[in-house]
């Protein structure tokens, strides 16, 4: 097996890994999560969605086990942290045009859908003069038809900006547990880790007061109109992101514990980092066009 | 060339990292295998299979449109027909075809011994068989698939039955299984090239899939963003395309065409590569213009993000809207003139032999122009006033996906047959399959560009009768066409089962790494890098 | 054994399109059309066509030239050659050249399409599944316009008439000579307003409304159709335009007007069960594309109106039904109270296709469909609903 292979990789070979039953027991997982998303939809049973769900993350647990085990055992040259690098990288520019859509909606809705509908815009101005007469309402809004009913908005100084200071210190607090890893200071690593996964999990806890206010007390839901959906969706994508972030942060505080990264060797706590720091810049766009203006 | 072959001998015999025993047997083996050849040949089975079952549903819309009248199937069944045709055919033949190719090739191409990520190569693959299970499946549930075009315009779309989230969570899966090919295919080119093959010496299939690795990774996750927003309209309850809520139906046609277009060129990209793969070496001369090639296939990527408009030119947009888009996608034409008249160059005084790949990539460069040609013409905003949903887009887009798309992969599918068997195709066989198809493809959609000018509009089960004559001429050619594609199946079996075998390099004027190591391809090819020199890259 | 063949049904392309111009009766090509605009475009097309046809020949006869010569067979040996500066660069800059020769009259075109000010007379188009509704603005009437062509000729049992599928039951009209301002929109889904005759195709969305003029030349019937896909009948959803000398136009206008009239005043007084009847039959028609000439709709999508009749299919269908009283425990449609049937005519279930016809249909119209639904199919109620009495249901 390839686990007996001790000589370190020497440059130019390529550490091809075994056939593995990781990837089609993902393949199934996606497939009976998705199966079971859809039937509750269509108004079944959430079964399905939990047996997918847990064969997910079972084969997470067994794919990840078997990377850092390789890792662990020097399979990994250079050059396939190469490889890891670009396929990170090119991951969270995926991501980032995920999250693209999504902003594209929300400038598209007030730049240009909004003022055809209230008359405030040059072209198309019959739209507003016939359809909607008297609707004359500025961002932000739930549309004409007051989809949703009266709401309030969610300001910018309260909570979002507690939050984003939550985690633009948590994007200081990583790095300064890289900085500990590049100095062999395990210690610092581990605190530093520690700290930011704490101010990750607290965010996430903090916006979901944040949406139980906004459900319970300022009749702000999905439903309110463009605002509603473009607030809960960008948001909430980017809450998820913090989620599997932190998590991602968790797995590498229990590996810096169990002393796994060397300050050569640590690209898994690189690719966490690097996450940790698009969902940063995510927050900042979000806190900026969603929150403030 | 014979120095490389011989390093890569010993290597492979030397550094074997344990592989020495075989893979695992039976169906384990490709379930769980991380080989690129594997791989390749599993995404170039299912592409196969798709277009089998997207051309059949494709022969349900010409038979209906025979004659005039209703007669085979009901006008609903009849659009669920015409959108999981075009589900079929751009998500589960095309593309997955371009993406086996890119794993049996790039890595030999460019010297690595597999792709830069093997495992999750392999999760790319069988998320496809399921997404498609998903997919097709709801042609069998109440009320039936998706009938609302391969657009999946709202307010329409939000009128499927049950259907609807299989649909949307199938697009969600063909997306992260797109995402992650395009990641490992990136990480490959970009770090597993051997000493010596710098970027530009890099065969031009190579480069053309790296630009369209990019376009996947940019644009999949748009397309997963829109159909998303389209699902919590459905059943969240928000507005997005709702204007009572401030939304707009027409929003969702912005975002997804700012995925459809550059998904376009995903499908004709890797085209290019294979056909500047395969003029030269029929033609047995360098290719013309190698470097502006590579400039022309990144300014198609580039312009490709900014013409998204030209599929909206009725929607009315304001005047500037659709002056810009309008100029950017005629500038596109540039580009692709640069690349129809560098293969022309190339085959220009050179010393030409037709067997089938060549035949093929010739009916290639003829009848993509053409394809091209229509396009400039839709894309004078005026004019697509008159032209837009009618058959002249059927036949526009046809004519770059069939005789381009499909047509190049049939190409590089005989070019490379001996390469991956280990024997040669039957080359009879060959030429009477493409004479079946140029003949039969022309007779199909060359008379849609009439359809369309004299007003047929696209997706209807039933037509006025003015329209009849073109109508049965196509159908016929459909026919025609399909039934051929039966030879090509037959010819690829017999190519597996046996042959003459194939010397390592089965063509006189071919280059290239894949050509040094024999025919079939060992499962394991450079496990140490073969040294590049300038001599032997780029002819 | 060259690749001449696509070449040559290029040819035969070419000069099918040619000969068009020559033989009109048998189209091949786009319509001149009868507006300044369709002019100019079918000129621009034609221009753009013809530098199309020109660049092929160059390209592909150089193309067919090579491979007829520079063959092996022929003793062809391979030149090495494979960059020019020179040459690259000229065929870079020359399409530019003949791109910016296309984008000038091209520009001109599209601006003189944009402006709609100035119109002598507005109508805005509305958008149904399946049929388009015409409303003067400003003139007070306003009509619906669905198919008129025979289910029989499409299902193939009778013989197919003249304008088979490209007849209504009542055209737009218009007068000649005039800008007619188009204003789109729809109700329920996307559509698009198409006569090619007119020059161009408007989508019509709901919740906005687009604009576009024609201004036509000559009197005459011009045919089109919906161009965008709108569900199961957007093959069904014709357009025809009549466009009359003034005098005759202002003829039918009156004529109208006063057609509309006595039709509202019609529904303060009590019907007969046969004349519901009979009505209910005609206004049925815009319900059939749906719940299907024989009443009993489509498995799974559309509820058959037949009391007794079993529907299942997606819970979201199912469940507004239930809460209406229309749908038995054991899934089984039960027609319910008038009131509530009424109720679902008039209002609609949101969410779901069944669109509220309130704006759509006036009192006698709902009253008549009511009254055929009841006492149709094997449903027998017997009841003859009166206009009166949806009047106050609204
Ligand atoms: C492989 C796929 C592919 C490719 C390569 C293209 C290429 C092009 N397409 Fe096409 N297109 C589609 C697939 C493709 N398209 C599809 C699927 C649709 C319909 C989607 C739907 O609605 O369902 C569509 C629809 C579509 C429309 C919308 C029509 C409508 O709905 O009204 C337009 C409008 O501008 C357009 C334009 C173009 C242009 C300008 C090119 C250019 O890239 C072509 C450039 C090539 C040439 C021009 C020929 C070679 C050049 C020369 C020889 C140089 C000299 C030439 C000149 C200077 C003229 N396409
Ligand atoms: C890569 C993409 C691709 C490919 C390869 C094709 C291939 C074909 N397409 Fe398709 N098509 C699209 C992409 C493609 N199409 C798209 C995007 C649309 C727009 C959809 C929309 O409007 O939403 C479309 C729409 C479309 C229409 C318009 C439908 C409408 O507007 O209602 C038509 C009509 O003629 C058509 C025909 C065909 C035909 C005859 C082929 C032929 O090339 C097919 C060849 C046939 C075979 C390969 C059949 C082989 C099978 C047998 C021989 C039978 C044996 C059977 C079994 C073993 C089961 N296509
Ligand atoms: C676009 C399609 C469509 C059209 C046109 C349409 N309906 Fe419906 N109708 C539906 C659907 C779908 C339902 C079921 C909604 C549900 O299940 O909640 C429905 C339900 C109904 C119901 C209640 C269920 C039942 O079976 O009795 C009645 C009554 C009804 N429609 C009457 C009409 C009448 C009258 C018209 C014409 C004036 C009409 N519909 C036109 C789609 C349509
Ligand atoms: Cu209305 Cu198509
Ligand atoms: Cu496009």
């Amino acid at each position: 097996m390839s686990t007996t292979t001790h000589d370190a990789p020497s440059a130019g070979s390529y550490y091809v890994p075994h056939s593995s039953p990781w990837p089609i027991i993902g393949s199934v997982g996606l497939f009976v999560t998705m199966m079971g998303g859809a039937n509750l939809l269509n108004g079944h049973a959430p079964t399905l969605l939990y047996c997918g769900l847990a064969v997910l993350i079972v084969m997470m647990i067994g794919w990840f086990n078997n990377v850092i085990r390789e890792s662990q055992a020097g399979l990994y040259s250079p050059q396939m942290d190469r490889s890891f690098r670009w396929g990170m990288s090119w991951f969270i520019f995926s991501e980032v045009m995920f999250f693209a859509a999504f902003f594209g909606a929300l400038f598209y809705a007030r730049d240009y859908a909004l003022p055809w509908l209230d008359g405030t815009s040059a072209s198309k101005p019959m739209t507003h003069e016939l359809l909607w007469p008297t609707f004359e309402e500025r961002w932000p809004t739930n549309g004409p038809g007051r989809v949703g009913g009266t709401f309030e908005v969610m300001g910018p100084w309260g909570l979002p900006a507690l939050n984003t200071l939550i985690l633009l210190s948590s994007g200081a607090t990583v790095t300064w547990a890289h900085w500990g890893l590049l100095k062999g200071n395990r210690r610092q690593l581990c605190l530093g880790l520690a700290a930011t996964v704490g101010l990750g999990f607290l965010f996430v806890a903090l916006q979901a007061v944040e949406y139980s206010h906004a459900y319970q007390h300022m009749n702000l839901t999905l439903g309110s109109g463009i605002y509603g959906s473009t607030f809960f969706m960008l948001t909430g994508f980017h809450g998820a992101h913090v989620t599997i972030g932190a998590i991602m942060l968790t797995v590498m505080l229990l590996r810096s514990l169990a002393g796994h990264f060397t300050p050569e060797h640590h690209f898994a706590f690189e690719a966490a980092a690097w996450y940790w720091h698009f969902v940063d810049v995510v927050w900042l766009g979000l806190f900026v066009f969603v929150y403030w203006f | 060339m014979t120095a490389t072959t011989a390093g890569h001998d010993a290597v492979h015999d030397g550094h074997d990292h344990g592989h020495e025993h075989a893979p695992p047997r039976g169906l384990w083996r490709w379930l769980s295998t991380t080989n690129h050849k594997d791989i390749g040949t599993m995404y170039l089975v299912l592409s196969l299979t798709m277009f089998f079952i997207g051309g059949a549903m494709a022969l349900v819309i010409r038979a209906e449109l025979f004659r005039p009248g209703l007669q085979l199937v009901e006008p609903m069944f009849f659009n669920q027909m015409t959108t999981m045709h075009a589900l079929v055919m751009i998500f589960g033949a095309v593309m997955p075809a371009f993406v086996g190719l890119a794993n049996w090739l790039i890595p030999m191409m460019v010297g690595a011994p597999d792709m830069a990520l093997p495992r999750m190569n392999n999760w790319s693959f069988w998320i496809m068989p399921f997404a498609f299970a998903l997919l097709l499946s709801t042609l069998f549930m109440d009320g039936g698939g998706p009938a609302g075009g391969w657009t999946l315009y709202p307010p329409l779309s939000l009128q499927t039955g049950a259907a609807f989230p299989f649909v949307i969570l199938s697009i969600h899966m063909m997306g992260v299984s797109s995402v992650m090919g395009a990641i490992n295919i990136i990480a490959t080119i970009l770090n597993l090239r051997a000493p010596g093959m710098t970027l530009m010496r890099m065969p031009l299939f190579v480069w053309t899939w790296l630009i369209t690795a990019y376009l996947l990774i940019a644009v999949m996750p748009v397309l997963a963003g829109a159909v998303t927003m389209l699902l919590t309209d459905k059943y969240f309850g928000t507005s997005f395309f709702n204007a009572a809520g401030g939304g707009d139906p027409v929003m969702f046609q912005h975002i997804f065409w700012f995925f459809g277009h550059p998904e376009v060129y995903i499908m004709i990209l890797p085209a290019f590569g294979i056909v500047s793969q395969i003029i030269p070496t029929f033609a047995r001369k360098p290719l013309f213009g190698y470097a502006s090639m590579v400039y022309a296939t990144a300014s198609i990527a580039f312009l490709s993000f900014i013409v998204w408009g030209h599929h909206m030119f009725t929607v009315g947009m304001p005047l500037a809207g659709e002056l810009f888009f309008m100029y950017a996608t005629m500038l596109i034409a540039v580009p692709t003139g640069v690349k129809v008249f560098n293969w022309i160059s190339t085959m220009w005084r050179g010393s030409m032999t037709f067997e089938t790949p060549m035949l093929f990539a010739i009916a290639f460069v003829v009848l993509f122009t053409i394809g091209g040609f229509s396009g400039l013409m839709l894309a004078i905003a005026p004019a697509d006033f008159q032209y837009q949903d009618t058959y002249f887009v059927v036949a526009h887009f046809h004519y770059v996906l069939v005789p381009g798309a499909v047509f190049s992969i049939m190409a590089a599918a005989y070019y490379w047959l001996p390469k991956w068997t280990g024997h040669m195709y039957d080359e009879k066989l060959g030429r009477l399959h493409f004479w079946c198809s140029a003949i039969g493809v022309n007779i199909l959609f060359f008379p849609q560009h009439f359809l369309g000018l004299a007003g047929m509009p696209r997706r209807i089960p039933d037509y006025a009768l003015q329209f009849a004559e073109f109508n049965m001429i196509s159908s016929i050619g459909a026919f025609i066409f399909g039934f051929s594609q039966l030879i090509f199946l037959w010819v690829v079996i017999k190519c597996v089962r046996g042959g003459e075998p194939a010397p390592a390099k089965p063509w006189e004027g071919a280059h290239g790494l894949e050509w040094t190591v024999p025919s079939p391809a060992p499962h394991h090819t450079f496990q140490t890098p073969p040294q590049i020199t300038e001599a032997e890259a780029h002819s | 054994m060259s690749a001449f063949r696509p070449c040559g049904l290029a040819a035969t392309g070419v000069l099918g399109l040619w000969s068009a111009a020559v033989h009109a009766d048998f189209q091949l090509n786009m319509t001149p059309g009868v507006t300044a605009v369709s002019h100019r475009i079918y000129e621009l097309h034609m221009l753009i066509f013809w530098i199309c046809v020109a660049i092929g020949i160059v390209v592909f006869g150089v193309m067919f030239w090579s491979v007829y010569h520079h063959r092996k067979s022929r003793g062809a040996v391979a030149a090495q050659f494979h960059e020019s500066t020179t040459i690259e660069i000229a065929w870079t800059i020359v399409p530019v050249l003949i791109l910016v020769g296309m984008a000038i009259p091209a520009t001109k075109t599209l601006v003189q399409m944009e402006d709609t000010s100035n119109a002598d007379l507005t109508i805005k188009v509305t958008g149904y599944q399946w049929k388009w509704r015409y409303d003067y603005l400003g003139e007070d009437i306003g009509f619906y316009s669905s198919l008129k062509t025979d289910a029989r000729q499409i299902h193939g049992e009778t013989d197919k008439g003249e304008h088979y599928l490209l007849e209504v039951d009542r055209p737009l009209v218009v007068p000649v000579g005039r800008k007619v301002r188009i204003l789109t929109t729809a109700s329920d889904v996307i559509h698009a307003w198409w006569v090619p005759a007119l020059g161009w195709k408007r989508d019509a969305i709901p919740g906005f409304v687009n604009e576009s003029w024609a201004k036509i030349d000559q009197p005459g019937t011009y045919r089109g159709q919906c161009a965008e896909l709108c569900g199961k009948d957007h093959g069904f959803m014709p357009i025809v335009v009549v466009a009359m000398n003034q005098p005759d136009y202002d003829k039918w206008l009156a004529d109208t007007k006063a057609a509309a009239a006595s039709e509202r005043n019609s529904a303060d007084r009590v019907w007969g069960k046969a004349e519901l009847m009979a009505k209910g039959a005609e206004v049925y028609r815009s319900c059939a594309a749906c719940h299907q000439a024989s009443g009993e709709g489509i498995a799974g999508m559309f509820p058959p109106l037949i009391h007794g009749k079993p529907f299942s299919g997606p819970e979201a269908l199912l469940e507004p039904l239930r809460t209406r009283g229309f749908l038995s425990a054991d899934g089984k449609i039960t027609v319910g109270p008038l009131d509530k049937h009424a109720e679902i005519v008039l209002k609609g279930i949101p969410g779901t296709p069944m669109a509220g016809y309130a704006g759509q249909l006036s009192d006698v119209e709902v009253a008549a469909v009511l009254t055929y639904i009841r006492n149709s199919w094997g449903n027998d109620f017997g009841d003859a609903v009166q206009p009166s009495m949806i009047k106050t249901l609204r």
